[in-house]
């Protein structure tokens, strides 16, 4: 498969790996996928809590190249971007940028979904809107 | 020593044709270019006789008669031919095949197309080490069994499944017996009559041989075998492959089959040591790395892994500059995981994360040595970027975990 220029890139020198303290109050996390679907993805949003823009975001990624460029362009986009803009990020936006072709469409979604499980689990922390706790919690 | 790129290391998908294969071809595309069928005349004379002379030497190889090579155009055709032709052939004396789980898919499909029909498929499952459990198979067998087709060796995993053993049983029952061989043939020793096979795919481009030519090995006698033909038309091969013969794929088929009866030895011995040269120094430099299959009952060229935590996909971009497979869903057009990886149990992830390795007749140590340290490299630069890596790191078991699977 011949992936763009972009995909390389990101691939290459990913941009944002690595992880935030989960357990701080203004970092949210998002963990989507499923090892036996080949994909899984986490991704972290760091809020400041006084301007409600997100100030670091890291993201640690199993997956194709094209789920690795996704979730590193993600991490690019949300930094800067207050909680509201983020959530506004849609998984074409991540499929025009990159050049994703049909097969790998199924990338950005996770992307998006990462994006918005990450910004659920922050305003959780923060007592707001609990909306529905999409990422994977260990059952154990 | 710098090593050439890229680097081929998926000779089970294909292998070079040796020039000493093309050197014996190249007269029969221009000089004697006649139809092996023109009875009349010296170009057909000579064409035949190229023809007779690959199938002895294609026969010696797998110790058969000559007259019981029917040419093909490869092996998806001889499987067809051999399982679609005895189903036919031998409909009235029972309607029950068997295969197993494993099988390439000229052999699964067939099957399934064979249900469609009104044939019941027995498909087996393998244990985990990838080889059929022999008492499953007796436990299979019914008074309307017709057909067991169980693969030589497997193309993904290299598992060399007990054929010699279900050969015996087979003829105990008064069953036949195919094999899908194209993987073992030439690599491996491969006796007809030894193995008790009655029918044997064979491919010449998996062998150092030309792409689109193949053979079914038809036994004649003990029992006679017969088959309803595919293909119908001016009565070839026997009545069982009409067509035009390929002369020139056929001669080089043939000689391709004479070399690995002179060099599978040496090449046996050199391709198994590059194979654990490869293996071990993957082992030295990363942990959690699995074999799949079994490494006792297995092809000499043949190394499948899969590295924990690393998507096969993204491996395979790592290493772009390196001929591999993967049983990864983003490698395949199905987007399905190897179903062979799947049906040895260790789990889809690592099915996903897993990387075939085929070694051959050019494969040099130098060429091993910058595969292992390469991947080394870049396994361990893409677990750094894991968040399975980090979680299992942390202590927690991923089998337990709930993941987010809904739509995907």
């Amino acid at each position: 498969m011949a992936y763009s220029n972009k995909v390389i890139d990101h691939y290459e020198n990913p941009r944002n790996v690595g992880s935030l303290p989960k357990d701080d109050a203004n970092v949210g996390t998002g963990l989507v996928g499923a090892p036996e679907c080949g994909d899984v993805m986490k991704l972290q949003v760091k809020v400041n809590p006084a301007t409600g823009v997100i100030d670091d975001a890291k993201f640690k990624t199993f997956g194709c190249g094209s789920a690795i460029a996704s979730s590193s362009l993600a991490t690019e986009w949300l930094k800067g971007k207050t909680v509201e803009e983020a959530l506004a990020i849609k998984n074409t936006d991540i499929v025009t940028e990159l050049s994703l072709p049909p097969v790998k469409i199924h990338c950005s979604v996770l992307a998006e979904d990462a994006i918005k499980a990450a910004i659920a689990d922050y305003k959780k922390k923060q007592g707001k809107e609990t909306t529905a706790d999409t990422h994977a919690q260990p059952t154990a | 020593m710098s090593v050439k790129l890229p680097i081929y290391l998926d000779y089970h998908a294909t292998t070079p044709v040796d020039p000493r294969v093309v050197q014996a071809m190249l007269p029969y595309f221009t000089d004697h270019f006649g139809n092996a069928a023109s009875r009349n005349h010296p170009f057909g004379w000579e064409a035949e006789e190229a023809v007779e002379k690959a199938r002895k030497q294609v026969a010696d190889l797998i110790g058969a008669n000559a007259k019981e090579i029917v040419f093909t155009s490869g092996a998806t055709e001889s499987d067809n031919l051999a399982i679609k032709g005895a189903a036919e052939m031998y409909r009235e004396k029972g309607n029950h095949i068997i295969t197993c789980v494993t099988e390439h898919k000229a052999v699964i499909d067939t099957c399934k197309r064979l249900e469609k029909e009104g044939f019941r498929v027995t498909y087996l499952p393998v244990q985990k080490d990838g080889r059929v459990s022999l008492d499953d198979l007796r436990a299979a067998i019914t008074d309307k069994t017709i057909l067991i087709t169980i693969m030589a060796a497997n193309n993904e995993i290299g598992v060399l499944q007990p054929v010699a053993e279900i050969g015996a049983i087979a003829k105990e029952k008064g069953i036949l017996f195919h094999t899908d061989a194209v993987q073992a043939v030439g690599k491996v020793p491969f006796n007809v009559n030894e193995l008790k096979v009655d029918m044997a795919s064979i491919s010449a481009h998996k062998m150092y041989g030309p792409k689109g030519v193949g053979a079914l090995f038809v036994r004649r006698r003990n029992p006679r075998v017969l088959l309803a033909p595919l293909i119908d038309g001016g009565g070839h091969e026997r009545g069982m492959r009409s067509g035009t013969l390929n002369v020139t794929g056929i001669v080089g088929f043939g000689k391709a089959a004479e070399l690995c009866k002179q060099e599978m030895e040496s090449d046996t011995k050199r391709l198994s040591a590059l194979r654990d040269r490869l293996n071990e120094r993957l082992h030295k430099g990363l942990d959690e790395i699995y074999i799949n299959g079994s490494m006792e009952h297995r092809l000499p060229h043949n190394l499948n892994i899969s590295f924990a935590y690393v998507e096969g996909e993204s491996l395979l971009m790592g290493i772009n500059d390196v001929a591999v497979s993967s049983g990864s869903a983003c490698t395949s057009a199905s987007l399905e995981p190897s179903y062979v990886l799947k049906a040895l149990g260790a789990g889809d992830d690592l099915a996903h994360s897993s990387i075939r390795f085929g070694l051959g007749r050019w494969s040099t140590e130098e060429e091993v040595d910058y595969v292992a340290d390469k991947l080394t490299t870049v396994v361990t630069r893409l677990r750094e970027m894991s968040p399975l890596y980090e979680l299992a790191k942390e202590g927690v078991d991923l089998s337990t975990m709930q993941w987010q699977t809904e739509g995907h």
